[in-house]
């Protein structure tokens, strides 16, 4: 055998130490989990209020996001306007920025004395903070970067080419958009839509601070984990193992389904 | 209504240099725009085809005005019918073949047919991936012509394949350009598929015409060094048999004894030799013949011999002196039979 053919050891060591970080956690808690109790947990109500709500605000940001956030994308990829860097950069910001922070933000713009909260309840009665609306555009807020830096990536890298030839073939820019354009980068719209549901799956800081923490209409799973790891383990637990089974679930279907290229 | 195409093309190039190109294709002519990489050829299609708006000049097709500047009249490429075979196809990647082919079909028009037509019926259902060159360049042509378009624009349509299929699909882009009543325009670097295919060439170099005729007139008479090089191979049409090659009256004899059929001969300038007496040992190609022209290109000439087999002969400004080479006189020339190539015509 080649000398080339055994990796070096203390490569190995270090992987396996990268890999230990993600592993031991996980172990650790189905350690702890309460298997005889656990059917009774789960079918409590703070664990079901806390997965519906889960479901639909990481949902909901996936949908806004792509409604939204494909487009931006395409504006940031393809069109020259002034002050597209900061753009950019605005758009990118919650990546880096503690959640807290966006969430308070977005109380000094939405709450009932925002800029545009307070106009918005003026003329319609409307408060956006502490509502499942609220949650849903925290949420939003935090896990839409992630689509759109995805896509604004692919759609710079396409050959623009492709987009000429099909115009020569008599497409209007809209056909060539919804026929070439959109299905050519669709494996990173579905990539960055699958990072996007999974960031708002796991939000906290934006959704706690601008939404609350209210049982039933703003408590979120890992609120509720939170709230619960004070008060009953048992349920922080059930919690955690019903988080971590719908990300994996996820992760692994739409790996195959979606991630999937031509 | 099938017409002409006229165009006159002033645009600046990033690259230092200004694409200026006059053009005019008669509806069922073929025009070959023939040139090296980076003369403007590619340039001049998106042009054509609307993808990028002229700085000057005017583009007209018949009497509709595609492009011109002074007037600000802009038809977008959508609406230009313009039939267009891309460099390397871009043929869309997510899309199947009869999906590509369907992409812009004119209505009533079925693009089955043409997936028929074009012999793509078994591979209908691939995707570009799965095709092999011949195949990809055929559904590029199948789509092209499937919007029924008015004008049909070919950018070095047979540059991606290998040599045995290049000859091969040829002879099919020959058919479909000669079915088809439009203008034509067909981009290459290669001589012998401008010559092969067109009516008439242009020739372009730096973003310039440096001549242009038909394919007898740039073998002929060439005006600049590179169409000297390119277009200095001797072409012809012959039966092949047994090791020889019939044209017209005359055989030459090849290397190749298997070969059988229509065949196109090249030999290259370089490789005849000129002699002042019947030369003495092997060459098995080896006739008497007349000067009709001596054509000083530098430190090199470049000379052609008539009857029995009229050719052009290159050959060095010394040799010309030294064997006193001129207009009528008499020469024998001979050719290796390894320095002629063969290629199924």
């Amino acid at each position: 055998m080649s000398r080339r053919s055994r990796p070096p050891r203390l490569l190995i060591v270090l992987a396996v130490l990268g890999a230990a970080i993600f592993a031991v956690p996980l172990l650790g808690l189905l350690a702890r989990t309460p298997w005889r109790d656990l059917p009774s947990l789960l079918s409590s109500d703070i664990v079901i209020d806390a997965l519906k709500l889960s479901l639909i605000s990481s949902l909901g940001a996936t949908v806004i996001s792509a409604v939204v956030g494909v487009p931006l994308a395409w504006l940031l990829a393809r069109v020259e306007f002034p002050g597209r860097r900061l753009v950019r950069g605005m758009v990118l910001l919650p990546l880096v920025l503690p959640p807290v922070v966006g969430g308070a933000a977005l109380l000094f713009a939405l709450g009932r004395r925002g800029l545009v909260g307070e106009p918005l309840y003026k003329a319609t009665g409307l408060v956006v903070p502490f509502s499942v609306w609220g949650v849903i555009l925290a949420v939003t807020f935090v896990s839409m970067p992630f689509l759109v830096i995805t896509v604004e990536g692919a759609l710079r890298n396409l050959d623009a080419r492709f987009e000429g030839a099909a115009a020569t073939l008599g497409a209007t820019r809209w056909t060539v958009l919804r026929k070439v354009t959109l299905p050519m980068v669709m494996p990173s719209i579905s990539s960055g839509l699958v990072l996007t549901w999974a960031r708002a799956l796991g939000e906290f800081g934006a959704t706690i601070t601008f939404a609350g923490n209210l049982q039933g209409r703003t408590q979120t799973l890992p609120l509720a984990v939170f709230v619960a790891l004070e008060s009953n383990r048992g349920t922080a637990i059930a919690l955690s193992l019903v988080m971590v089974a719908v990300s994996l679930t996820v992760l692994v279907v739409l790996r195959e389904r979606w991630w999937k290229t031509w | 209504m099938v017409t002409g195409l006229d165009a006159r093309i002033v645009l600046g190039h990033g690259n230092g240099f200004t694409l200026d190109v006059t053009m005019a294709i008669p509806p069922g002519r073929t025009v070959a725009l023939l040139g090296p990489n980076g003369a403007g050829k590619s340039t001049t299609v998106a042009v054509l085809a609307g993808l990028l708006p002229l700085d000057e000049g005017r583009v007209t097709l018949g009497d509709r005005v595609l492009d011109d500047p002074s007037t600000g009249v802009f038809v977008p490429p959508e609406s230009r019918r313009m039939g267009v075979v891309f460099q390397n196809y871009l043929l869309f990647p997510h899309m199947t073949v009869a999906q590509n082919v369907a992409f812009g079909a004119d209505q009533g028009e079925h693009a089955g047919d043409w997936v028929e037509r074009l012999g793509l019926a078994k591979v209908a259902h691939r995707k570009p991936r799965e095709l092999s060159g011949g195949q990809a360049q055929r559904v590029a042509l199948a789509r092209a012509l499937a919007t029924r378009p008015d004008v049909l624009l070919l950018d070095e349509p047979l540059a991606a394949l290998d040599v045995t299929t290049r000859t091969r699909l040829r002879r099919t882009l020959s058919e479909h350009l000669d079915a088809f009543d439009g203008p034509r325009l067909l981009i290459t670097h290669d001589p012998s598929e401008a010559f092969l295919l067109a009516d008439e060439i242009f020739v372009i170099e730096h973003g310039s015409i440096t001549q242009h005729g038909t394919a007898e007139d740039i073998r002929l008479r060439p005006r600049t060094p590179y169409v000297a090089d390119l277009a200095g191979s001797n072409l012809f049409n012959g039966i092949a048999e047994k090791g020889t090659v019939g044209i017209g009256p005359h055989t030459i004899h090849i290397a190749d004894t298997t070969i059988a059929g229509p065949v196109l001969a090249t030999i290259h300038p370089r490789a005849v030799s000129l002699h002042l007496r019947q030369p003495e040992g092997s060459p098995r190609n080896a006739w008497e013949t007349t000067i009709d022209l001596v054509e000083s290109l530098g430190d090199r000439a470049r000379l052609n011999v008539g009857e029995p087999l009229p050719l052009t002969v290159e050959v060095t400004s010394d040799a010309v002196r030294s064997l006193g080479l001129a207009p009528g006189s008499n020469v024998w020339v001979s050719i290796k039979a390894t320095e002629i190539g063969i290629e199924e015509g």
